[in-house]
């Protein structure tokens, strides 16, 4: 398969509230003086591959960076460190001012969460799905109009809706918008941040599958973000956790749902209710997460809340380790490992 | 299951007067709680879930008017009770969990207060105890340092930890019956695994009867001992989780489980339901309100609906349910 985006070592760190004063800050910037200021790390150090045509599933609990490193590799906003590469091109050192202008921009869409929300409310459905079409096609008059009510086709989207305003819309409607738009300018790279999160089960499972349809029809690669299990093991053909930060476990979709290796996938996966499951008792996480406000890099992101937690975990960060197509960052990960 | 009932709701009807049109959001709903029980209403949205609580709990929206049926808690009617009435049982007698927790708490009140009102108001504590008792309902719902975090504000909070401090209030007073309102939507799953584990051992620890309000029927199925589904303010059936799971009978239901990812391994082989809930402001409602929908329509469902047996196990409100699958199932009362 060959690589579309290739990710290597991305942080992105944002100053935390609670540190000196933004006074202080405007001081120490003109003035200079130590740097060590309280930093949040929202994305620590993650490295992956998404390949032409792959499906790549991102879970993780809220507040674990999923959405800070979605936007860093749409680039919407800049990242501390790393490269990110699309293709043969480097992005990660055009800022995101400069790349919405840019012609790759058209190349990663994202479709985000609530469309409900994420659409113009002064929009109309054709003003929506149009507005990317006129601004990196450059597409006016007939071409547009003609290119609106194809893309509104493949979506689904009957041509009379199309004059309606977002809140004249059902809520699976406005989830075809909202992919109708991002697909509109061809993109390679389809991020979707929760995509059927708002929607009930009977209209998610028709946006699924126009998903899969619209991948298959044009070759797409997606990068789906999701905190709902079952429906990444549906769409994904591979799966990065994601704790406070770090990559702790990647793999095969099915295989890593079958056989989680890293505690925490394990909880992750337990916690998931299933409708044929009879088994009343489950793992339970105790405790809070971690603060991301500087971490001891020494020490596990998920001590603490580990249901293991040896001493060998405040001493070391454990490294993501290859089993195979399998990535884990556990000490004890061996362990787990399914017999042969 | 009457004779020992916490709750039953019976042949509830409660309009919205809007601006449109008079919206009939609930029809002869009917259900009942008993004690110590956890008991589902599963729904998707708009077919009337919250505002059955609402009902309940007195607290509808001024639009909305009750037209008819009873909600009886111990020798009370709910729903002709007077103001003063629902106040004295409300918090002690009833509680309810709301779905957003952020929104829920005051935002410019210290946690610790917030639930020392209830105390000061429902409970047998004294003023100034209530602090001290405050802290104490903390860490009975599992929040590490409550002395500390008794003095926060809800900002301060991770939406788990706002929805443990909503446990807190709504139990202060013990009461006989929670409801829980999509307690754990918006939560993470494995805060949600918490939460809901948290409630269901208060429930058993006091005995209460708990109603737990959801639209994902994987974890009804995992909390609930028996299921109410609902469909466009109609209850369409109500069985014990496991009987419904593997026997569902009304076609809504076997649609609602066929569309619910998991119980399929493939994308494929998911089912959707086709169409949309009906416009509840039309004059010519049908009696089955899914019979627009319903790949099983007859011409029967023209007639109104069948009446259960008040007192049967396995209800449908359905002239054409689906056939039977295995094993007998306890007898069905209805069609």
């Amino acid at each position: 398969m060959t690589t579309l985006l290739d990710i290597a070592d991305v942080s992105k760190l944002f100053p935390a509230a609670g540190g000196p004063g933004t006074w202080a800050r405007i001081k120490r910037r003109f003035v200079g003086g130590p740097t060590n200021l309280p930093r949040v790390h929202a994305v620590d150090d993650v490295s992956f591959i998404i390949g032409k045509g792959e499906t790549v599933g991102l879970v993780g609990e809220s507040g674990c960076g999923k959405s800070t490193l979605v936007r860093a590799l749409t680039r919407l906003i800049d990242v501390s460190d790393g490269t990110i590469k699309l293709g043969d091109r480097e992005l990660a050192r055009k800022t995101s001012r400069v790349f919405a202008r840019d012609r790759d921009r058209a190349r990663i869409q994202m479709v985000f969460q609530d469309a409900g929300e994420s659409v113009n409310p002064r929009f109309t459905a054709f003003h929506a799905i149009a507005d990317p079409l006129r601004r990196l096609r450059k597409l006016r008059g007939n071409a547009l109009q003609e290119r609106v009510a194809t893309v509104a086709r493949q979506c689904g989207l009957p041509v009379e809706l199309l004059s309606r305003f977002p809140h004249q819309l059902s809520g699976g409607q406005r989830a075809r918008v909202g992919i109708a738009r991002a697909i509109a300018v061809e993109p390679e790279l389809l991020v979707l941040d929760e995509p059927t999160a708002a929607l009930d089960v009977s209209v998610q499972v028709v946006i699924l599958q126009l998903l899969q349809r619209l991948k298959r029809e044009f070759g797409m690669s997606y990068l789906f973000v999701s905190h709902d299990l079952s429906v990444v093991r549906l769409l994904c053909d591979r799966v990065l956790v994601m704790y406070l930060g770090k990559i702790v476990e990647s793999g095969p979709a099915a295989e890593v749902f079958a056989h989680p290796l890293h505690p925490y996938t394990q909880a992750l996966v337990a916690a998931v209710p299933r409708l044929h499951d009879d088994s009343g008792e489950r793992l339970r996480l105790t405790g809070e997460p971690m603060s991301p406000i500087d971490p001891n890099p020494q020490v596990c992101r998920f001590y603490g809340r580990c249901p293991r937690g040896m001493d060998a975990c405040t001493t070391a960060m454990p490294a993501l380790q290859q089993f195979g197509e399998r990535q884990v960052a556990c000490h004890f990960a061996e362990e787990f490992l399914p017999r042969p | 299951m009457t004779a020992a009932a916490a709750l039953s709701v019976e042949k509830l009807c409660l309009e919205f007067r809007t601006r449109s049109g008079i919206v009939r959001a609930l029809d002869n709903v009917s259900f009942s709680v008993g004690k110590g029980e956890t008991l589902a209403l599963v729904g998707e949205s708009g077919s009337g879930k919250s505002v059955t609580a609402y009902a309940v709990m007195g607290i509808l929206d001024p639009a909305g008017r009750v037209s008819g049926g009873r909600a009886m808690l111990g020798g009370l009617d709910l729903l002709s009770a007077s103001q003063r009435e629902l106040a004295k049982v409300r918090g002690r007698k009833m509680a309810m969990i709301f779905q957003n927790p952020r929104t829920a708490l005051n935002p410019i009140r210290q946690v610790g207060r917030q639930i020392a009102d209830v105390l000061i108001r429902h409970g047998d504590v004294t003023r100034k105890g209530a602090p001290a008792a405050a802290v104490e309902m903390l860490r009975a719902v599992g929040i590490t340092d409550p002395v500390r975090r008794a003095k926060t504000y809800r900002f301060e909070m991770s939406g788990g930890m706002c929805q443990r401090v909503m446990i807190a209030i709504a139990l202060a007073a013990k009461p006989s019956l929670l409801i829980a309102d999509e307690p754990t939507t918006g939560l993470d799953v494995t805060t949600q695994a918490v939460i809901m584990g948290l409630i269901s051992d208060l429930a058993q620890k006091l005995g209460m009867a708990t109603i737990f309000i959801t639209h994902d029927l994987a974890l009804a199925g995992q909390r609930a001992a028996r299921i109410v589904v609902m469909h466009a303010g109609h209850v369409v059936e109500t069985a014990p989780t496991r009987e419904l799971f593997a026997n569902p009978r009304h076609p809504y239901t076997a649609e609602l489980i066929a569309a619910t990812p998991d119980s399929a391994t493939s994308l494929d082989a998911l089912a959707s339901i086709p169409g949309s809930l009906p416009d509840l402001r039309r004059a010519d409602l049908p009696p089955c309100r899914y019979s627009e929908r319903c790949p099983r329509k007859v011409d029967r469902c023209a007639q109104p609906l069948p009446a259960g047996a008040p007192d049967a196990v396995h209800t449908i409100a359905c002239w054409n349910p689906v056939p039977e699958r295995g094993m007998a199932a306890p007898k069905i009362n209805a069609a």
